[in-house]
């Protein structure tokens, strides 16, 4: 993690890796949703609609795995001055934001069909759609100053104050049993079709690869931007 | 906080005008406003806290009051504390003649009052806490006042949630809703503290 803490170093790993990360997500995103839009059956309940699941699951794991590694590395950069850390949190939000937004989108258009509704107030969806909520102070929080610091320090505080909320939306499917449906993959097994199951894993490690790809992207141009502004007070200061 | 003639009255004036709000909005039909009274009030609770947010460390922040607490040795954790203390007092004394005047006009069932304020109070606390955390990681900050509300809201849903369904019945019963709400607000009131000794220390260096 140290040997992280560089951000030149920083700069070229990322930028090394970025093409490979963009290159495996573009492919297995593909894989997963040929397969799973096209190969794997339709539901013999919903119908063609369940396609929409290997969008929506891999997004609402991301969106909250996503604030989960923001968090930690809020986390990390309070505790050891990580100045990396502090600009992946900067990174991470607004992709996060990206795939919460994408869950409940998509969710929607679910639920339409499936519940007749586009909208409805149960735990699930409420906690999803406060987690969005928690993406967005965190967001505003670190444009608020112009001292860039500043709004990493808030927004990392922010951000990790909200990992209260992520047990909430994780058991809010088993505490209010209302519309959304329980958890259907666990780590002991899973009563989803292999069939069905196949093409989501592959799609849901695509879209894995395509946020890391994103957040390398964006730490790479945040990086760039504060050599930028330092480069220029250095002349600044020269003249 | 500053303590102007009259200042101390605007959380409850606020709160009444909000809960007065409702029945221009839906209408005067009795059995419906009777029957979301408990929401309507602590939605206006709710706005009533967030009201003082942007003013809660800016004016001592400016004069260097913080500052000065920091070079005695005053743990920002103790401050912080202190303040939820005091705010929730600020909050609470004058919303509490201001619940029945609200109850009254809403049609609040008078039996049903001496739960919800007590309810209130102790979601009240959870608030003051919330309420001090936004404030001081706003301290500074462009846009404080919506940005104080982007920050505080989604937090305070539980607050909301758990109050309201403990004045409903929710289909746990009541009695369960009202101790999530003492969880709530409890887990709040520990983790407040340290985030508001968190942000203030870093405004400072």
């Amino acid at each position: 993690m140290h040997a992280l803490a560089n951000p030149a170093r920083f700069r070229r790993l990322a930028e090394a890796l970025t093409p490979w990360l963009a290159g495996a997500g573009l492919l297995l995103v593909g894989t997963g949703l040929f397969i799973g839009l096209v190969l794997a059956p339709a539901d013999y309940l919903q119908g063609q609609s369940v396609r929409i699941m290997y969008v929506h699951v891999p997004a609402a794991w991301l969106a909250l795995g996503g604030y989960l590694g923001m968090a930690l590395a809020a986390l990390t950069a309070r505790i050891w001055k990580h100045p990396v850390a502090d600009v992946a949190v900067h990174a991470i939000a607004p992709v996060g934001a990206t795939f919460a937004a994408v869950c409940l989108l998509t969710g929607s258009i679910w639920g339409r069909p499936t519940w007749g509704t586009w909208w409805q107030w149960d735990g699930r969806l409420t906690s999803m759609l406060l987690l969005f909520f928690l993406y967005l102070g965190v967001i505003a929080l670190l444009s608020a100053w112009d001292d860039r610091a500043q709004g990493a320090r808030a927004a990392g505080l922010l951000a990790i104050v909200g990992t209260i909320n992520l047990p909430i939306i994780k058991f809010s499917v088993e505490w209010w049993n209302t519309l959304h449906q329980p958890a259907s993959i666990r780590l002991s097994g899973s009563s989803i079709h292999a069939a069905m199951l196949q093409p989501l894993l592959i799609s849901a490690i695509g879209f894995a690869l395509l946020f890391a790809a994103a957040v390398f992207m964006r730490m790479r141009a945040i990086l760039a931007e504060q050599q930028r502004e330092a480069r220029l007070r250095r002349r600044a200061v020269a003249a | 906080m500053a303590a102007r003639a009259g200042e101390w009255l605007l959380p409850a004036i606020f709160f009444l005008l909000v809960a007065v709000l409702f029945p221009f909005a839906i209408g005067p039909e009795r059995a419906l406003l009777a029957r979301i009274a408990p929401a309507i009030l602590w939605v206006a609770a709710l706005l009533a806290a967030l009201l003082p947010v942007g003013a809660l460390y800016a004016a001592d922040a400016a004069d260097g009051t913080l500052d000065q607490f920091a070079v005695r040795g005053v743990a920002g954790e103790t401050l912080a504390l202190a303040r939820i203390g005091s705010l929730w007092l600020a909050l609470a004394v004058p919303l509490l003649p201001a619940f029945p005047l609200a109850a009254l006009m809403l049609g609040l069932e008078p039996s049903a009052w001496p739960g919800h304020a007590a309810r209130l109070l102790g979601g009240l606390l959870g608030l003051a806490a919330l309420a001090n955390m936004a404030g001081a990681l706003t301290l500074g900050a462009r846009g404080g006042g919506g940005l104080a509300g982007l920050l505080v809201l989604p937090m305070a849903l539980p607050i909301l949630i758990f109050g309201v369904g403990a004045a409903g019945g929710t289909a746990a019963g009541p009695g369960s809703a009202a101790l999530w709400l003492a969880a709530s607000v409890l887990l709040l009131v520990a983790v407040a503290p340290f985030a508001v000794a968190q942000a203030l220390a870093g405004t400072r260096s």
